[in-house]
């Protein structure tokens, strides 16, 4: 690891302040994908600033909205009552992510920031990769890809986005606060993120400095069925192959709401629009739920490693959707 | 010579930190890139806590910190400044083993040993955290941890022991 130098921010304008002045310099929060990729020399920041002792923790809930902050852990929300209650997919994809001690670390802000597993990305000493450094090309297009996108993919990048708490958050339209050193704004999780297009080292709309302060979630309706789907090569501690957060409000067995994101198969948390339009006031029977299967993988980009996540992902949409209807068949 | 690498060792930067670890402090002076883990096992001698993989993959560092378990490889020393740190060292009260470390033994749940103090971290977090309600809940919530021995049934059923005894109010 390159050396750098370790400081504490004391509140959130000196730390934005700091980071924003030197283009050296990182946030620490969590530590869980930072350190890592530190170690393996990806990343070398001249400082790190530590900003978890900030006061920017705790959930609170205001009516139908939940503010959590950034530096509120993966735990701390999967274990929060009201997203027991009212949030139960987003409580399952935390419950399905990690190790308790890593979701004991990393928090709520760290895990929308978390970097790519590409295996390419991750190692310097392969020289072909856009996202770390532009116009050098793509080792996994070229090599072997597995743990990679589809949707979202060109052949200047196909790595992955590997949240799987950011697929229920942007299946829910949440809204990510930040704080700049000239001030604050809000934007959609579902604008956050940016597909690669040809430059995949440009990952979200964070200027320099930006700092993520809250993450405000609309609460599901009380009569809402939500459920998320993992598929991956172990039963536990494992990335996804393919993911589905997914919610409904049934009326009788007609459809009524749909509220659809994958995991697993793009390069942001991919927000299933198309397939949600065929839903919405649709029977919840199986050939409602395969249409809106091949409307939300539409025109993927595969390589040989990556063709199996096409029919994978359609055939996790469908049992997500019929778990969520309550055991159609 | 030798005074170059004295330039190079006095132009790391450097950082001050107060662990406590098992109830007492500790005042250190540290290359901002120690980790918890390293400090430790290297400036502290407590060599309990075991240095895996030391990229969050395999549990076998896992210690508290304020009560919450926690992967000592992936903190670092700094960020740990007025935290409650507990090792495996402190589990033994006046020499008493914890009663899950006498389950590990009444049942093998070891071979080399080698990932043992982490699975036993772990394993005093499940029972706190009221976790282990079946057997399927105590392998999802020991997930983190692995063992290429394989003695995982032996670690389930010394845990599940525990759990049965009461030991989740431990």
């Amino acid at each position: 690891m390159r050396e750098f130098e370790y400081v504490r921010a004391g509140e959130v304008g000196q730390a934005v302040a700091a980071a924003t002045a030197d283009p050296a310099a990182s946030y620490l929060a969590g530590g869980t994908t930072q350190l890592d990729l530190m170690k393996d020399g990806v990343l070398a920041p001249d400082r790190l600033i530590d900003i978890t002792r900030l006061p920017l923790g705790g959930i609170t809930r205001s009516g139908d909205m939940l503010r959590v902050g950034a530096l509120t852990t993966m735990e701390e929300l999967a274990t929060d009552p009201t997203v027991a209650e009212r949030l139960p997919f987003l409580r399952e994809s935390l419950l399905l992510s990690a190790s308790v001690q890593l979701r004991n670390m990393a928090t709520i802000g760290g895990n929308l920031l978390q970097r790519t597993r590409c295996r390419y990305f991750r190692d310097p000493a392969v020289p072909a990769c856009n996202k770390r450094r532009r116009g050098t090309g793509c080792a996994a297009v070229e090599g072997a890809a597995r743990m990679h996108a589809i949707l979202g993919a060109s052949e200047h990048c196909i790595a992955l986005h590997a949240s799987d708490m950011a697929v229920p958050l942007v299946a829910l339209d949440a809204v990510v606060h930040l704080q700049g050193r000239d001030g604050g704004r809000s934007v959609p999780l579902t604008e956050f993120y940016l597909v690669p297009g040809d430059t995949p080292d440009v990952e979200n709309v964070l200027a320099r400095g930006e700092l993520i302060t809250a993450v405000e979630i609309p609460l599901l309706p009380a009569d809402a069925r939500s459920t998320y789907l993992k598929i991956r090569d172990r039963v536990s501690y494992e990335f996804a192959l393919t993911s589905a957060g997914v919610a409904l409000r049934l009326d009788g067995d007609v459809i009524r709401e749909a509220r659809v994101a994958l995991g697993g198969v793009a390069t942001i948390p991919w927000r299933a629009r198309a397939a949600e339009e065929v839903l919405r006031g649709a029977p919840a029977d199986l050939r409602t739920f395969t249409a809106a299967a091949d409307a939300a993988i539409r025109d993927p980009f595969t390589v040989e490693g990556t063709a199996f996540k096409v029919e994978l992902a359609g055939r996790t949409l469908v049992r997500a959707l019929r778990t969520a209807a309550g055991g159609v068949s | 010579m030798a005074q170059d690498v004295v330039h190079s060792q006095t132009s790391v930067p450097r950082v001050g930190v107060t662990l406590t670890v098992n109830g007492v402090d500790h005042r250190l002076d540290l290359d901002s890139r120690v980790t918890l883990l390293d400090a430790l096992r290297d400036a502290l001698e407590l060599t309990g806590t075991k240095k895996g993989c030391d990229q969050g993959a395999c549990g076998a560092c896992t210690v508290m910190a304020d009560g919450r378990r926690i992967l000592s490889c992936l903190t670092l020393a700094a960020q740990c400044e007025g935290r409650e740190i507990t090792t495996v060292e402190g589990l033994a009260a006046g020499g008493a083993l914890h009663p899950v470390q006498e389950a590990f033994v009444r049942h093998d749940a070891f071979q080399c040993g080698y990932c043992t103090s982490g699975q036993i971290m772990s394993a005093v977090c499940l029972l706190a955290e009221r976790r282990a309600g079946s057997d399927a809940d105590i392998r999802e919530f020991m997930s983190g941890n692995l063992c290429r021995c394989g003695a995982y049934p032996n670690i389930v059923a010394a845990i599940r022991e525990v759990a049965g005894a009461g030991g989740g109010d431990a």
